[in-house]
């Protein structure tokens, strides 16, 4: 690739097959790159077992170096990591990638030069900190081949026009308005070009304190109520600025309160959530359960693994996410009160829960178009600073946590838990997380749409090149061909009855759950009369009184959660419908494809979620040639309107790491656990105890 | 049924045949409504109480006990709360409050139940009610104690298929090739005089003599000699069971019985190592000595490898499932509920029976060795661990009828203690001989066919319905400790097999997703990271915890067959037309692309 420059390299390098904790593996050449880190095998003639589903960007021995999470090296048989300057050069090279692959190098065989330049060549360009300029995206952007792929259709909000039709699509249109401010960004830098807000909140407020302080709208439910998030102000020493600010605040919810917007909860996510400190280490602790070494590591960890797990507390952050959320979509389903996510920039836990209420609300999110699109409006133009947060420029340890896989992780829950609500699988959400470290796409590369927006015109006036264009990951051809992208969608997807007109205007959907709860009686007719709806506000503004004017978490009544939560739960499942996760302790689960994937021992030979998906894909396969058999019989022409159904036929005997780690097993030998029994110490007496009490001396 | 909520969502509960009718109103529903009966079910009484829900607190309900259930059906609320339980999963029945209890509802009766729940019901204070009550409950729920008949005597019900027929010695043996010139079928314990817990036919080595038989049965635990389960047809290899030697303190030896295990590990035609697997923990094994028990010397058995496979006792066990029972009944703990479910040790004994299995599985198809599995008395994980090695081994065992052969042969035939093991109708609810021994082994069944999701012909429910009429007695299945006591007490004769009632309605346990697959090992991965807490099962009676019923996916997938069966039904038709070259106009318009689309299955 001529826009990918060789840095150093390393010929006769060892890499070992992690399959079997041999020493067996191949040799062949490291190379580091401006892109990535790749062992170039010295056999390339194993290459007649294509895999199914392949990366055209990242092969099977590349790391891209955003990828790299950390490296060791290995002295005398002692690990150590390895940082910034080298004394003494390892003999063998660990790395541990983002996305969980483990690679272990031998450079024993390796002339010393070499080493050392590979081996401080890597650290450097992998781990210490970057311009923003530098990174691939900019080479590649220049050289992309622009071959722009029409069919991808995900709104990116980058314009007014799509904040207006998300308002028209959300009916949100009545109380909310797109805004053009801030137009060259003269609000604030962190805002995005466009969004929108409540139709009451004026320019003049907008551009008092630089957008903060304002509610940003994320989203309408059928019911008219609306997640808004806002970035609160900093904490001020200055009493008269804080009085300011306090009264600003009071004027906004003023405003905003009057009818027709009625009650507004106010939710500091930044109190009633973890912090992202403690986000990032309990992922930190989490994800090195996974990065095994061998089998003795594996086995080794396995007999306290759920107390492993619990201590790592990701879970239980998944738990509580997945919790608030719930309670949100309780405001805005049944007490029909708008709700104001609060945090300090907005551009964090914001997304996630409203990412989440709306996956779990607007079954347009849970369609692979929408929930790219999705993605794009909370996060991307939302201003997550996803350079910060995965620390892709190593610029601050301190910015880093993994808020955008904690929205992955509760989605996955929510996949795992209702598989046909989704258009996509969890195979979707894995190459998307992996995507996080893909450095061609623009998408997770950069804090804000300013920061794009003026290191790209920035570069267009000193490069003067003027083909200059980012990808985007949701161009889905980039990585992935026709085939592989089929692994992407989910085939047992109960898809939306299409309705009779244009499916864009009509995507509101309708609750077929009822919620025999006092306040939602109103779902019998589809059209929600004039009167009924009256009857609405009038009920609210009475509640609104008795309530007081906010209510506030912890002033809730404690039952109506549960209520809502069991309420739903004991009523048959609307996949179109609002969808709520299962959050108690033996719901949540570990995302096993992601975390299992390349893990030799917790394989299962031809066994797994995989096993069934390549049945029900066996049986798509069939029907599909039924129905083109049907149309020949017809005499019709051939519909080439049929995608792709990934084949699996050939693979009776699939592995349940599969399509991922490419491990195939010589030998059908059983993994079998290498630790000990731990000590029941508590039940000493009972383990002493044989089965029965009977002296079998005197029986003879 | 015996669930706390409406019938239409019960879906995990008890199978029975029961008619579900929605209650009607008007003032004599008592008089019209009937409960649910089985031909030869007889009403014993009713009475108005309270049942106290764990989860939707207290519901007003009439009880209605037969001899073969306790029914109860609310009065109030809506949807109707129904209870349905065999009295045969009663382990135990306590009366709380007293004559002078104040407290609201705090007067009544605790039932606790072999299947992980309790059920409570507060009574009035007023007349003999709950004396009464307790009474029939006692004497019914626990008919051993009272000289009464199990219901599986009484049980008049008539299904399609004879479930006592699924199994024969006889023809499984054959299935797997026996006899031939290397293993005999012996008659030696036709009237069960050489082992009273044995079957009356066995396997044994052609070059081991009746005689040989008897010399070995003595130095044998309770004469339980090593005889064949299984062999393997390609290498030969095969997997025996028996007890522990009688070596006690002194280290005795017996000749015989060193010769037959010699003879044994020649018959696969090879000179390798016989493997012996003793499934205890190698102190106890040693500890066992000390009662005249113990284990293979290496002195003694020169051409045997013994390993310790770790696996604890009953008691552990039993204590175990209590402490799981801590956690998920009523309620699930939230907060820690991996460090809860950690230091029950459930899944932890789970994994190492299943490791267990796995070595024997691996042992023998490896080719390398025969195996001899025992442990103390070779009825509890020596069971586990041939049935499951087996399961992995042999695809037959895991169809339907397979596996029913599969429980009838390693478990009922051979002795596993089910009537001491699960006190059917004894009120001694503490005696030490209870333990979940066969629920574990259910367990990792499921366990496995959660692993593979489409290497067993039958789904989670027929688990589930075994291990629902484990405890009630509705069947003569799993009744009596041996094969020797069935037989005296006419099981086959007077009771119904549960088989029967399976294989009646086979459609319902068939798992959609099925792949026949031949002579396929299937191993398991028994590491944490796979095992999982069996929810649908241990969890089922809290209505918060629930899985969808039925499975989506499965749903779906079911969907797809039907459309399938549509397009290839209609194709025929279609080339039947075209080639009678009637054009045709009407019937078939329907493109297929549209029925796709009817169907919303997304491509």
């Amino acid at each position: 690739r001529k826009d990918e420059i060789l840095l150093c390299e390393a010929s006769t390098v060892y890499k070992y097959i992690q399959e079997d904790g041999s020493n067996r593996g191949t040799y062949g050449k490291l190379v580091c790159t401006n892109f990535k880190i790749a062992f170039l095998d010295d056999d390339s003639t194993s290459d007649d077992n294509e895999p199914q589903f392949k990366n055209k960007i990242i092969g099977e021995n590349d790391i891209t170096l955003q990828c790299v999470d950390q490296i060791y090296g290995v002295y005398d048989e002692k690990k150590k990591l390895l940082t910034g300057q080298l004394r003494k050069y390892p003999e063998k090279l660990i790395i541990y990638c983002k996305d969980l692959r483990v690679f272990n190098f031998c450079l024993r065989y390796t002339k010393e030069e070499e080493v050392k330049r590979i081996v401080s060549g890597i650290i450097h360009h992998s781990q210490t900190p970057k311009l923003l300029k530098r990174l691939f995206l900019f080479s590649y952007a220049s050289a992309a081949p622009n071959n722009t792929d029409g069919r991808n259709q995900t709104v990116m909000f980058d314009t007014l026009e799509d904040w207006r039709d998300e308002l028209e699509r959300t009916k949100g249109n009545v109380q909310y308005k797109a805004v053009s401010t801030n137009e060259g960004y003269r609000v604030s830098e962190k805002l995005p070009l466009y969004f929108v807000v409540p139709i009451c909140v004026s320019e003049e407020s907008i551009l008092k304190y630089e957008g903060r302080g304002i509610p940003i709208w994320c989203w309408s439910c059928h019911n008219g109520a609306a997640l808004l998030k806002m970035s609160a102000f900093p904490k001020e020493q200055d009493d008269s600025t804080s009085q300011m600010q306090k009264a600003f605040l009071d004027g906004i919810y003023r405003t905003i309160r009057k009818p027709p917007y009625e009650l507004l909860k106010t939710d500091d996510l930044s109190s009633s959530l973890p912090s992202l400190q403690e986000i990032q280490t309990a992922y930190t602790r989490f994800k090195q359960l996974f990065l095994i070494d061998n089998s003795t590591d594996f086995w080794a960890t396995d007999v306290k693994w759920f107390s492993l797990l619990e201590s790592t507390n990701w879970l239980e952050i998944i738990r509580r996410v997945l919790k608030k959320a719930i309670e949100v979509v309780e405001c805005l389903e049944r007490q029909h009160t708008n709700v104001l996510l609060i945090e300090e920039t907005a551009t964090d836990l914001c997304c996630v829960i409203s990412s989440l209420v709306q996956v779990m609300m607007d079954s347009y999110s849970r369609t692979k178009l929408g929930f790219q699109s999705l993605i794009q409006k909370e996060w991307v133009i939302g201003g997550h600073g996803f350079l910060d947060r995965c620390n892709h420029l190593h610029k601050s340890d301190k910015e880093e946590a993994p808020v955008f896989l904690l929205l992955l992780n509760c989605v996955w829950q929510l996949v795992q838990q209702y598989p046909p609500a989704f258009e996509f699988t969890e195979t979707y959400l894995t190459v998307l997380s992996d995507s996080l470290y893909v450095p061609i796409f623009s998408t997770f590369f950069f804090n804000s749409q300013h920061q794009k927006d003026t290191t790209m015109t920035g570069e267009i006036l000193k490069t003067q090149s003027s083909p200059f264009r980012f990808l985007t990951v949701w161009d889905w051809s980039v990585q992935f061909d026709l085939k592989a992208q089929a692994f992407l969608n989910n085939p047992l997807y109960a898809e939306k009855p299409k309705p009779e007109k244009s499916q864009r205007k009509t995507a509101r959907f309708k609750h077929q759950r009822q919620l025999s709860l006092p306040l939602t009686q109103t779902k019998s007719s589809p059209k929600r009369g004039f009167f009924r709806e009256e009857t609405d506000h009038l009920i609210k503004n009475i509640l609104g009184k008795r309530i007081g004017k906010f209510i506030n978490s912890s002033d809730e009544p404690p039952n109506s959660f549960r209520e809502f939560y069991d309420s739903w739960h004991s009523k048959p499942i609307d996949y179109h419908g609002l969808l709520l996760p299962r959050i108690d302790g033996p719901e949540i689960k570990v995302w096993a494809q992601r975390y299992l994937r390349w893990i030799p021992e917790a394989q299962l030979h031809g066994g797994g979620t995989i096993a069934i998906a390549a049945k029900i894909l066996d049986l798509m396969e069939e029907v599909q040639n039924l129905q083109v058999k049907m149309d020949e019989e017809h005499s019709q022409a051939v519909s080439g309107d049929t995608h792709a159904v990934p084949m699996l036929r050939n693979y009776a005997r699939l592995s349940s790491l599969f399509p991922f780690a490419l491990l195939q097993r010589q030998s059908v030998k059983p993994a079998l656990p290498t630790s000990t029994w731990k000590d029941l110490e508590d039940e000493d007496d009972l383990v002493k105890r044989d089965d029965e009490f009977v002296d079998l001396s005197d029986m003879l | 049924m015996a669930s706390s909520s409406a019938p239409k969502y019960n879906s995990h509960s008890l199978e029975s045949s029961s008619i579900k009718r929605t209650l009607k109103d008007g003032a004599n529903w008592e008089k019209s409504e009937e409960i649910p009966r089985l031909p030869g079910e007889t009403r014993v009484t009713d009475k108005d109480v309270i049942y106290m829900c764990p989860f939707n607190g207290p519901v007003k309900g009439r009880l209605y006990i037969t001899n073969y259930r306790l029914y109860l059906r609310s009065v109030e609320n809506d949807p109707v709360v129904v209870l349905d339980v065999p009295l045969g999963v009663i382990s135990r029945i306590e009366k709380m409050g007293g004559a002078s209890s104040r407290g609201e509802n705090s007067y009544g009766l605790d039932i606790t139940c072999k299947d992980l729940r309790n059920l409570r019901f507060a009574l009035k204070q007023e007349g003999h009610s709950r004396r009464d009550i307790f009474e029939v409950l006692t004497k019914h729920a626990f008919p051993q104690s009272h000289n009464l008949l199990f219901f599986a005597f009484t049980n008049e019900e008539k299904f399609s298929e004879n479930g006592w027929m699924v199994y024969n010695p006889m023809s499984e043996y054959r299935r797997q090739g026996l006899p031939n010139e290397r293993w005999r079928v012996t008659f030696i314990n036709e009237h069960y005089g050489l082992c009273d817990t044995y079957p009356s036919l066995l396997v044994v080595p052609y070059n081991a003599t009746d005689d040989d038989l008897k010399k070995v049965a003595a130095f044998r635990s309770r004469n339980r000699i090593p005889v064949l389960s299984w062999i393997h047809p390609e290498n030969q290899a095969v997997i025996m069971r028996c007890s522990q030697p009688l070596v006690g303190m002194s280290g005795k030896r017996n000749k015989d019985d060193e010769r037959y295990l010699d003879i044994i590990r020649e018959a696969n035609g090879q000179i390798s190592k016989l493997t012996i697997y003793d499934a205890r923990p190698n102190v106890n094994a040693v500890a066992n000595k000390a009662t005249g028990g113990g284990y293979e010397s290496e002195d003694a058995y020169p051409n045997a490898e013994l390993f310790f496979l770790d696996i604890h006792n009953i008691h552990v066990m039993r204590e175990s499932l209590k402490k799981l029972k801590d956690i998920v009944y009523p309620n699930v703990e939230e907060s820690h509920w991996l460090s809860s479910l950690e230091s029950t040790h459930w899944l932890e004994h789970i994994k190492l029976v299943l490791t267990g299995a796995i070595q024997v599985a691996d042992k023998v198809s490896s080719g390398r060795s025969s195996v001899l599995v025992h442990c103390s008395d070779g009825w509890d994980r020596t069971a586990q661990l041939t049935s499951l090695a087996m399961l992995m081994l042999d695809s037959y065992y895991r169809t339907i009828e397979g596996f029913e052969v599969l429980v009838q042969k390693e478990w009922i035939s051979f002795g596993h203690k089910f009537a001491s093991r699960i006190g059917h109708g004894d009120k001694n609810h503490a005696d030490a001989d209870r333990s979940p021994i066969f629920l574990q082994f259910i367990d990792c069944v499921w366990q496995m066919s959660k692993q593979f999701p489409t290497a067993f012909e039958f789904n989670e429910q027929l688990l589930i319905t075994i291990l629902d009429h484990l405890y009630s007695c509705r069947f003569g299945t799993f009744l009596y400790n041996s094969e020797s006591v069935r037989e005296k007490e006419k099981v086959t004769e007077k009771t119904l097999s549960l088989w029967s009632l399976i294989n009646s309605e086979k459609s319902k346990y068939t798992n959609p997703f099925y792949s026949k697959e031949l002579n396929r090992a299937l191993y398991p991965v028994a590491s944490m990271r796979h095992l999982e807490l069996w929810v649908n099962y241990y969890i089922r009676w809290n209505p918060r915890i629930r899985q969808q019923q039925p499975n989506p996916v499965e749903q779906r997938y079911m969907e797809l067959l039907a459309l399938r069966d549509d397009y290839m039904r209609r194709l025929e038709e279609l080339q039947i037309t075209n080639n009678s070259k009637i054009p045709n106009s009407s019937a078939s318009s329907t493109s297929p692309s549209q029925m796709m689309s009817q169907v919303q299955t997304h491509f």
